[in-house]
């Protein structure tokens, strides 16, 4: 035990650090930029049942202080990740959170039954939240019942812990978080990206191919702050927060508001070491405040606070 | 692959909104190869958070010295083009897979094809394989007199044939315009610019060998973002990624 590790169901990790799913491929881009080992975990790209192409580009845009990405779930198949890209993962010797999507509920059953069979993969995110697909699972993440449902479906087949990835678009995240715990849920994950769009002034075209994408970067941190501070009081899981975190000390505030781990991702553009520099900050802010353990960060915004702030 | 803070020695104007970028730093020394490029990010990160993909137009390894040429477009470049010298510049690089300099046999001749903001990593190469022996031809699109730039410096390298939009310089019409005699003796063909101009290239090369480079809106620029992928039916996965697989292809092998 280091004073920055932290333990979450299925992930033991030596830092509350990981990149976000989508933002670091399978890994082997970055390992060419760093030694992985340093990390605290990895979670990696959205896992479907068949291969996907994806969407047409432009699939990127910037905004301000942020990002809008509609990808489309790219990715070569559960099999072939299992096969072709968690065996390179393996000598980093650090838990894998392996991100699962899908277009109905026979396909987030039969890729979590397949991806979470591997001795590699220590836990799974099931995600529910993906904006840029028609039937990528957004339409699970909107509604309350289906979540809900999914989840429980989903832990019946999957033979590691489940966290489940929600979408900030939706008019009480609470409600939702409350469902998918109640369905099982080992662990959250949020947020993902807000659905947002970017025109080009010049000719009124968007700018994306698919019209809408995912916003994400700094500009959506309060949002998930705000969202990881409201659930986390609602819920006993664990979460692994994201949205918008680039430096360390964006680390410890959303640890603050309730997160036990938390998620790297749009920075991993702008530096690809952004995660092991985070690491080696992470003791030094400690310091300052005068805090041993970074376990102990989670949630003191409502600790400190006997009554949510929200409500005072 | 690194991560440099180039210092600017200059950042002028060169052409309307076109930019001539020049860095230095010991990271210069690893940029050998042309069609590579730098992902460089444009100033303030926390506002402008993505880097632009900026190929390389020439390095001078004796002044350790890289030169970028870009449009000030958007808001970023345009954060990029009020640098001043001795300001330093993030850049990631050099990225990508450039020309395959050992590809084209020396008693070859090359066509250099390049339109707008594509024509810049012509130069580099057209150094590198006049270096090599071989005669190099030019053929350079621009809108009109007003945005074209490096005519003089293309030139000393090998026979330049300019065509503009509007006629103001040179051949009035497209790239493709000109390169009806250029193509007789069937040279190596390397081509740079917007997807619609390398296509009519490629339509126009008629089955002749060329490299095309591509260029496409990035996210991390290392490949694992599959922001800037582009359909292929030559390899088994379907896609290639412009930015690691690419920016520089062979003819015939991506989807335009």
């Amino acid at each position: 035990m280091s004073r920055l590790s932290v333990s979450l169901p299925g992930l033991n990790m030596k830092n509350p650090i990981l990149p976000a799913s989508g933002c670091f491929g399978f890994g082997k881009e970055y390992a060419k930029w760093y030694d992985l080992s340093v990390l605290g975990g990895v979670t990696i790209k959205a896992a479907t049942l068949e291969g996907r192409f994806g969407n047409p580009t432009p699939r990127v845009a910037e905004t301000e202080s942020g990002m809008l990405n509609a990808i489309g779930l790219q990715n070569p198949g559960v099999r072939n990740i299992i096969e072709n890209e968690l065996p390179a993962l393996e000598k980093y010797n650090i838990p894998i959170l392996a991100n699962i999507a899908g277009s109905t509920e026979e396909e987030y059953i039969e890729v979590t039954r397949q991806i979470s069979a591997s001795p590699l993969v220590s836990a799974v995110e099931l995600n529910i939240s993906c904006p840029n697909v028609k039937e990528g699972g957004i339409h699970f993440g909107t509604d309350y019942k289906s979540a809900a449902d999914l989840t429980r479906k989903v832990k019946d087949v999957s033979k590691k812990p489940v966290y489940v990835k929600l979408s900030p678009n939706v008019s009480n995240i609470v409600e939702m978080a409350q469902a998918v715990e109640e369905a099982g849920a080992d662990g959250l994950s949020m947020i993902n990206t807000l659905v947002g769009m970017k025109l080009d002034w010049r000719t009124g075209n968007p700018i994306l191919a698919n019209k809408t994408g995912g916003l994400s970067g700094p500009a959506i941190k309060p949002v998930a702050i705000r969202m990881i501070y409201e659930v986390s009081q609602k819920v006993s899981l664990p979460i692994i927060g994201m949205g918008g975190v680039s430096t360390a000390e964006d680390v410890l505030e959303m640890m603050s508001a309730g997160a036990s781990a938390v998620a790297v991702g749009t920075a991993n553009f702008v530096n690809p070491y952004v995660c092991p520099e985070i690491i080696e900050k992470l003791p030094e802010l400690l310091d300052e405040i005068g805090m041993e353990n970074i376990s102990e960060m989670t949630g003191r915004s409502t600790k400190q606070w006997k009554t949510p702030l929200s409500s005072r | 692959m690194r991560k440099h803070l180039l210092k600017v020695t200059s950042n002028r104007e060169i052409a309307r909104n076109i930019y001539e970028m020049k860095l230095t730093g010991p990271g210069v020394g690893s940029m050998t190869t042309p069609g590579q490029f730098l992902h460089v990010s444009v100033g303030n990160q926390s506002s402008k958070l993505l880097r632009r993909p900026l190929s390389i137009c020439d390095v001078d390894h004796d002044q350790e010295e890289v030169t970028l040429l870009y449009r000030a477009q958007g808001e970023g470049t345009k954060q990029l083009s009020q640098k001043q010298a001795r300001e330093l510049v993030d850049v990631l690089g050099p990225l990508g897979n450039g020309f395959d300099m050992d590809a084209i046999a020396v008693n070859k001749r090359a066509l250099l094809i390049g339109g707008g903001i594509g024509v810049p990593p012509l130069y580099y190469l057209g150094k590198h394989l006049k270096k090599k022996g071989i005669e190099v031809t030019f053929i350079l699109g621009y809108q009109s007199v007003e945005d074209s730039f490096y005519v003089e410096k293309f030139q000393a390298i090998g026979e330049t044939i300019v065509t503009t939009v509007d006629g103001s310089l040179g051949i009035k019409g497209f790239v493709t315009d000109a390169m009806g005699a250029c193509v007789e003796d069937e040279p190596v063909i390397y081509s740079v610019g917007p997807a619609v101009m390398l296509k009519a290239v490629e339509d126009r090369a008629g089955g002749l060998d060329g490299y095309l480079s591509l260029e496409e809106r990035m996210g991390c620029g290392i490949g694992a973002c599959f922001a800037c992928v582009c359909p292929t039916e030559t390899r088994k996965s379907g896609y290639v990624k412009i930015c690691s697989d690419g920016p520089v292809f062979k003819m015939g092998e991506v989807v335009l």
